[in-house]
């Protein structure tokens, strides 16, 4: 019983390590920033997720350990995917727009670049910001 | 006997192993850090060299674990890396992110530099290697605080207990310099300036939405965090000053998505003033009560019965004094600096940065 567990805890640091290499290889290889942000943080959050749950896996009856593990992953996954979300948006935001391929479709084009911005008129209802106070 | 051989090869193998992957893991991070030291100074945007100084810092916390010394660690990562970061970029907002063009030439600041660090080369020539156990520092009073600690103080941590008690009156030390630079800033920036001044400006993160809910749920238990760190100083990692940074930076956060005035709605400005200054009055009156009970200035052995729970009292109640003006000392300098970003400069002739 305990083989099974050593050998699927280490199948999934394995795969996590496998992960997270492949994210820091597409960060410096992928042409743009919201690609490069996409690969490090989808790998960062997926490969810290395997190599958590593999390290959990490992524990062995202290369960202090696996409450503090369990807590890291719970704060990893809530942060982030909000840190890229942030990130994104400030980009956006700061006049940065993704590289499109070749078919560029003109209202993908027109939706990024009225991004951020206040609708002009009342007739721009369907803006993409709608800005809504709270 | 054979097979005891092969034991002893099997396991020098294994420690020859877990030697060099630390050597690795030490190279490695030598070498960020000199990378990131390097880039910090050929960098001309300053918002790239502040985010480049947290990563400085972060690296260095990583070295410090791999030290063994975790309280420095933990101090460098909620310091160096989160507030010291934070006050940069809000000083930035206020400034504008590039580099003034240079009116000066550095040859001779570059050639003060340079024999300086020769000369500090020099001077680690003679310094005793990396580790040695008969280094002046390690045969001082290191070697009293390792064994005694346990029977004068009963903490297991040893750090907390040199922090605070052997080493009382260098804390209380550090506190006031704490306390006086809150006053200098307050003093710079904030009663020079008209009460009424409210500026208008919305919220300064109103369109993200979902960074303000998920802050929502955070900030919470990074409070709930600082309280631990607080009380769990004598146990583990931790203490007042590090539980004070914690605790300022959920404040800070909250600050930062829902802005200042709605901060200083929530957050009393008399109150957090008042309260940076009991923290060190808490801590210096334990050192009064402990001259009134009879014994020297901050020697908590006189403030119970018993040597070992006076001394306990009173490292739990001069923490609280150093964590209670930590946090009030880093929001006070926040949003102090924060209330000033969206004024009109008249000083800055550079273009105006977007950090």
């Amino acid at each position: 019983m305990s083989a099974i567990l050593d050998g699927f805890s280490w199948a999934l640091l394995i795969l996590g390590g496998f992960i997270c290499v492949s994210g820091a290889i597409g960060m410096h290889r992928f042409p743009d920033f919201f690609s490069r942000m996409h690969a490090a943080s989808v790998t960062d959050t997926l490969g810290g997720t395997l190599v958590l749950m593999g390290l959990m896996l490992q524990t062995d009856g202290q369960y202090l350990v696996l409450v503090k593990l369990i807590l890291v992953l719970l704060f990893i996954l809530i942060t982030s995917p909000t840190g890229s979300h942030a990130l994104a948006k400030a980009a956006l935001h700061g006049g940065l727009r993704p590289k499109l391929g070749s078919k560029q479709d003109e209202k993908d084009a027109d939706v990024l670049n009225n991004f951020g911005h206040q609708p002009t008129s009342d007739t721009d209802s369907r803006s993409f910001n709608t800005d809504n106070k709270e | 006997m054979s097979r005891r051989l092969t034991l002893i090869a099997v396991l020098s193998i294994q420690i020859i192993r877990s030697r060099a992957i630390e050597i690795l893991i030490n190279v490695i991070l030598l070498a960020f850090l000199a990378i990131t030291a390097l880039s910090l100074a050929f960098t001309k945007d300053l918002f790239a060299s502040v985010m480049l100084t947290g990563i400085y810092s972060l690296l260095s916390a990583a070295f410090f674990v791999l030290m063994d010394a975790v309280d420095v660690a933990f101090t460098e990562a909620a310091v160096g890396a989160g507030i010291s970061t934070i006050l940069m970029v809000t000083t930035l907002t206020i400034t504008g992110r590039y580099e003034n063009r240079k009116l000066y030439h550095p040859v001779i600041a570059l050639s003060v530099v340079i024999v300086t660090g020769v000369m500090l080369i020099i001077g680690t020539m003679d310094m005793p290697a990396f580790g040695s156990d008969t280094a002046p520092a390690q045969v001082h009073v290191g070697p009293y605080y390792i064994t005694h600690s346990g029977e004068d103080i009963d903490i297991p941590n040893i750090v907390t207990s040199v922090l605070a008690s052997y080493r009382g009156f260098d804390t209380f030390g550090e506190i006031v310099v704490v306390f006086t630079a809150v006053i200098g800033v307050l003093a710079l920036l904030e009663f020079s300036r008209k009460e009424n001044e409210v500026v208008n400006t919305p919220a300064p993160m109103f369109q993200h939405k979902i960074l303000r809910i998920v802050s929502k749920i955070l900030i919470p238990p990074i409070m709930l965090f600082a309280m631990y760190v607080q009380f769990h100083g004598e146990y583990g990692p931790g203490g007042g000053f590090q539980a004070g940074v914690i605790f300022a930076s959920s404040i800070i956060l909250y600050a930062m998505l829902f802005g200042i005035e709605q901060t200083r709605k929530a957050v009393s400005m008399p109150v957090v003033k008042i309260l940076s200054a009991l923290g060190v009055l808490i801590y210096g009156s334990v050192g009064i009560v402990s001259m009134l009970n009879g014994g020297n200035y901050l020697n908590y052995s006189v403030l119970a019965e018993s040597d070992i729970t006076g001394q306990h009292v009173g490292i739990i109640i001069i923490e609280l004094g150093v964590g209670i003006t930590v946090a009030t000392a880093m929001i006070l300098i926040f949003l102090t600096f924060a209330r000033r970003i969206g004024k009109s400069n008249p000083n800055s002739g550079t273009k105006e940065g977007t950090a």
